[in-house]
């Protein structure tokens, strides 16, 4: 049972939990002084260019923001005083913070302090942010129609990039790397020099290029800061060897990242500055470091060679860097931050892959990457694997045995399905071998595209609920009149209808997205991303001005398993069977098949009922609210017959064949309907002109989104979540992960060149030992050459299992393996599933 | 026999376990027989020792039925559905029971077609046949799991109904003629979890030509529910799990014998 991962093995720093201990010390801060920064700086500006306005900010937030250099810190650079504390960026938007600043430390998804001064700081400044915002620009651009379905009927949201900057890019780090910011200032005096003040585009290249130099200089005046308070803090330090590295910190931040890094200590220095300045600049996540392997080996090689690090040396500032990847954080709104929970800025870190010529990129900074992660245990960075047929088996192997430890990384990529997915997108073949993630799943170029991957959650299954009600929704006409219940007298027709819907909402959600593209692209360029994007300094555009050489937006659609199993099971039932009544069917789903509401959602319907009732004049007490809920939670108002008809039909949809068993006619309609979304999105154009590329995965607004979304017709309850990524719904799969893997690889992932998602539970027992770890790679293999795209994993621990036990609904498709034995965990009496918790922790 | 004529034998089944990673070597599919001439105290697939087809009354009030009569062709169209995984991991099919070499030429049939495609084969088996049956399967069988329960004849018919005479007999030959055999002992508190019983078993299994390793599989009580399900007593009753410390103390015992031995599968 026991196995040694003997490749590059090596030891944690002592350094190591005494950073990740100060940095979880306190529940992170909301801190106020760029908010105040950014507002002077503007006040004084009004006259100037917007992308003048911009560069003069980040150089007024850089010369004043507080800085810091924490306790034992290898690499320095912080933007909040305290540890994960955050900055915010009234810019973008302020209204939903200043509401929440009497909750927000107490809210259930990532809470965070604020203190009374920086309260009374924020309220000061907000008020000069009244309709200058991106947000009130973008509310303004779209279509009045369109902003109407989004704010109030839940169909797609655009929220994120609405209230926040767009982030989500890989820049050219290797490039700071190697010239510094100095190289990059004289690469736009350059350019410079070649504008004409005859251009037509004079006005905006100049000024552009004239705030790239600015925030260039910014950058290297803020690493000089930490300089000088290195070397304060040297003189007054006791301690022999603190002092020594407090010196060298100071030495690096005078060398970088103004100029190119000499050493691999000053390149983690350098690369630390680019990541959370771009945090600085804007407030979007998913800022991903990309192919970190790659652009930091040449400096880890040549110290080595030169014999001035050792491994166990590279290795600790590596986990220096994860560690600080944590450091970083954003307060959201409460709702987008039940959809992101975990203070998450989905910084994706990918290792291995191929070079640009087609050859194994794999070197020892893959490794040492995930020996990083395996160190720190951290959520940061989003740790990604490259695989391709020619990846070394030991590298899978770390990368399992660190899926293992069940932290959820890394995620692992198919080369074989992205370079020609990203090829079919334009990009040459040497850029497809280049990919990198960002975020969540979403394949780029780097430093070459402006993806804006995320775009929205388009939710699969309210175009459905809009054919049922010919495009009606809480009382509106927000749809398209695609007939009435009996005028689709053919599941050709009602499948036609669904189409129809969709189409109609993925057209609003395309006229939202442009309308915030355009307000960033207005409001909040970004010249110090845009100096590490080609090809933004010689084009003299921002990458929000459609500045990168590749310009996509993704909007990723979710619920691709409820809608195949709800069109599949209304076909059945309906038309083929003829045992309901479309009708019929509606009726069951409005009284959510028989079943009463469970939780928030019944807390949220007893209160509209309330409501409604207290408005038509009806006496509320305790006891009739008491009396509500009841029938909420039970519908033990409705008449048993028609209850039962509703079990019926329920019990009906639950006999028929599901997505996710390897079933090759239900699987190849699967494909169809994932056409339905990503053939459609594939046809529109965006604001910086680019073409629109769709996504197939939901991050975690399947849960949140889910809560509003009524019944569906594949029978999922009203109100519970979403099925996850481009897996089956929750617990409608039973044969095992190869079937399910192979359903999965019956879409067409290459298409969705977005990214597309693909979780899987795994019960440790499965991976014991080294065989077992073996046969998990054999198992992405074999997903990976049907042309499955990604798979991650869970891997289910003591915790887990409890949770399965508690809430044994969420986890209808656990699958524990024991022995030779195998069953679904929630399908045992307790006391074997006590005996399964007991064994995993025995480890057999 | 052509492929034509092996893909029409019929059998009977119970059930088709994919993704299996403890039969074998790596992903496996496995095909459970049906009928089995043991009745192993703690057997944790009792729907499959009856040959006549079983229902089950599950907990939440659905029946299903155990039994099902197949054509080794159908059986082979869900065993090539995990092709890929095979191929990347070196697994195959598996059969299981029950006891597969009650349905000799059933499983003749899945195990000559599997090696015609290019699957490794795998049997778990109880080894009790006649020699003839043995002769004519071995050469389609890569891997042989033979279990053997106890080397006292009385424990074993007391907690199997059958002695141990032919088992231990048999197990010799298929050491010998079989191209991989490991030794399998589901290791049962109180019938066989003594340091001196689990000695036995192990010296035995190192006497024999051409046993490769052991694998001590731990007791465990999942097929439980399905004594309910078909309306049977648990013949276990309550008895405990063997601790993880206690698992270790008899691997240690039968390493003593030399043998390459491991905990689990």
């Amino acid at each position: 049972m026991q196995e040694t991962i003997t490749a590059f093995t090596l030891e944690k720093s002592a350094r190591i939990p005494k950073l990740i201990a100060d940095l979880y010390d306190h529940m992170p801060a909301i801190e106020s002084d760029r908010a105040v920064l950014v507002t002077e700086s503007y006040r004084q500006t009004e006259e100037l260019p917007i992308i003048r306005r911009r560069s003069a900010a980040f150089m007024h937030i850089l010369k004043n923001l507080p800085i810091t250099i924490r306790p034992n810190e290898l690499i320095v650079g912080s933007n909040a005083k305290t540890a994960r504390g955050c900055q915010t960026f009234p810019e973008y938007s302020y209204e939903w913070l200043e509401a929440e600043f009497d909750t927000v430390h107490a809210r259930e998804a990532d809470p965070f302090f604020i203190a009374e001064e920086d309260k009374k700081a924020l309220r000061q400044v907000h008020p000069y942010w009244k309709g200058k915002t991106t947000s009130e620009l973008a509310a303004s651009l779209m279509s009045k129609e369109v902003y109407d379905v989004f704010m109030n009927h839940g169909i797609f949201t655009v929220g994120n990039y609405f209230y926040n900057g767009v982030g989500h890019i890989c820049v050219d780090y290797g490039k700071v790397l190697a010239i510094g910011y100095e190289g990059i200032r004289k690469e736009a005096e350059n350019a410079l020099a070649k504008v004409n003040v005859s251009d037509g585009d004079y006005f905006r290249r100049y000024h552009f290029l004239q705030a790239v130099i600015e925030s260039c200089d910014a950058a290297i005046l803020y690493a000089s800061r930490y300089a000088d308070l290195a070397e304060q803090m040297a003189k007054s330090e006791g301690d022999a060897v603190r002092r020594e590295e407090l010196l060298q910190i100071a030495a690096n931040c005078r060398r970088v990242p103004a100029k190119g890094a000499e050493t691999f200590w000053q390149a983690c220095q350098s690369f630390w500055f680019v990541q959370m300045l771009l945090q600085t600049e804007g407030s979007g996540h998913s800022i991903s470091p990309g192919r970190f392997d790659q652009y930091m080996y040449p400096y880890y090689k040549k110290d080595k060679e030169k014999g001035i690090i050792t491994p166990e040396e590279a290795q600790e500032l590596l986990d220096c860097i994860w560690v600080k990847l944590n450091d970083l954080n954003k307060v959201r709104d409460a709702a987008s931050a039940e959809g992101f929970a975990g203070y998450g800025l989905f910084q994706n870190l990918i290792v291995g892959g191929q070079d640009e010529e087609g050859m194994d990129a794999t070197n020892d900074l893959s490794y040492m990457c995930l020996e990083a992660s395996i160190h720190v245990r951290l959520p940061q960075p989003s740790l990604s694997i490259r695989v391709w047929n020619g990846s070394p088996q030991s590298l899978l192997l770390k990368a399992a045995f660190l899926t293992r430890l069940g932290d959820g990384v890394p995620a692992f990529y198919n080369d074989e399905v992205i370079i020609p997915s990203l090829m079919s997108r334009g990009a040459t073949l040497q850029e497809a071998r280049d990919y990198c993630i960002i975020g969540c799943v979403e394949p780029q170029v780097p430093h070459k595209t402006d993806g804006w991957h995320d775009a929205a959650f388009f939710n699969m299954c309210r175009p459905i609920e809009l054919v049922f009600s010919n495009g009606v929704d809480k009382g509106e006409q927000i749809g398209p009149r695609t007939g009435t219940l009996a005028e689709l007298d053919t599941f050709e027709k009602f499948y036609a209808a669904y189409k129809a819907q969709e189409k109609h909402f993925i057209e609003y959600m395309v006229n939202a997205d442009n309308a915030v593209d355009a307000a960033h692209a207005t409001r909040c360029p970004l010249p110090f991303e845009s100096c590490m994007v080609d090809d933004c300094i010689s084009r003299g555009l921002a990458v929000e001005e459609g500045g990168a050489v590749y310009n996509f937006t993704g909007p990723q659609g979710f619920g691709i398993a409820n809608m195949t199993d709800a069109l599949a099971a209304i076909r059945t039932l309906v038309y083929e069977r003829k045992a309901y009544t479309l009708e019929q069917y509606k009726e069951a789903m409005d009284n959510n098949f028989g079943f009463g509401l469970k939780g928030k959602a019944a807390e949220k319907a007893t209160e509209e009922v309330a409501e409604a009732l207290a408005k038509a004049g009806v006496a509320l007490n305790e006891e009739t609210v008491r009396s509500i809920y009841t029938s909420v939670t039970t519908q033990d108002t409705l008449p048993a017959d028609k209850k039962a008809q509703y079990r019926r039909l329920y019990d009906d949809i639950h006999a028929l064949r599901k997505y996710g068993n390897d079933i090759e006619d239900v699987d190849a309609f699967a494909r169809d309907v994932a056409y339905t979304y990503t053939r459609t999105v594939e046809n529109y154009k965006n604001a910086r002109g680019g073409q629109y590329q769709a996504g197939l995965y939901p991050v975690s607004a399947n849960v949140p989104l889910g809560a509003q979304t009524g019944a569906t017709p594949d029978g999922r309850l009203a109100y519970t979540p979403i099925a996850d990524g481009v897996g089956p719904a929750s617990g409608r799969d039973t044969k095992g992960p190869t079937a399910t893997a192979n359903s999965v690889s019956k879409l067409d992932h290459g298409i969705a060149s977005n990214g597309t998602l693909f979780n899987q539970k795994f019960h440790p027992a499965a991976l014991a030992g080294t065989e077992g770890l073996l046969k998990f790679i054999a198992l992405i293999r074999g997903f990976f050459d049907q042309k499955g795209m990604h798979m991650q994993f869970n891997v289910v621990n003591r915790e887990t299992l409890l949770d399965a036990q508690a809430h044994p609904e969420n986890y209808q498709n656990l699958v524990v393996r024991v022995a030779g034995y195998s069953a679904l965990f929630t399908t045992l009496s307790r006391s074997l599933q006590d005996d399964i918790i007991a064994r995993t922790e025995q480890g057999f | 026999m052509s492929e034509l004529d092996f893909s029409k034998v019929r059998g009977r089944i119970f059930d088709i376990q994919r993704f299996s990673v403890h039969d074998g070597p790596g992903i496996r599919t496995i095909v459970f027989l049906k009928g089995c001439m043991f009745r192993c105290r703690w057997c944790c697939n009792p729907e499959g020792q009856e040959y006549a087809p079983v229902t089950l009354y599950e907990k939440d009030g659905k029946q299903k039925l155990a039994g099902e009569d197949v054509t080794a062709g159908e059986v082979m169209q869900t065993v090539t559905k995990d092709m890929y995984y095979y191929q990347r991991s070196g697994g195959g099919l598996t059969l299981s029971g029950g006891e597969m070499l009650l349905q000799p030429d059933f499983a003749l049939a899945l195990l000559t077609l599997a090696h015609r495609m290019g699957i490794t084969t795998a049997v778990e088996t109880t080894g009790y046949a006649d020699k003839e049956t043995l002769s004519r399967l071995l050469p389609e069988i890569d891997y042989v799991l033979l279990d053997i329960k106890h080397m006292d004849p009385q424990k074993h018919l007391e907690f199997i109904g059958k002695d141990n005479k032919r088992v231990l007999e048999n197990a010799a030959f298929i050491a010998k003629h079989a191209k991989h055999t490991v030794i399998r002992v589901p290791t049962i508190p109180t019938f066989n979890d003594t340091d001196e019983e689990i000695r036995a078993i192990s010296r035995f299994a190192a006497s024999l030509d051409g046993v490769e390793a052991l694998h001590l599989l731990p007791y465990h009580r999942l097929g439980s529910d399905k004594y309910a399900a078909t309306g049977r007593t648990y013949p276990m009753g309550d008895i405990p799990l063997i601790s993880g410390e206690k698992m270790r103390r008899l691997l240690a015992c039968a390493q003593e014998s030399g043998l390459p031995c491991q905990i689990g599968g």
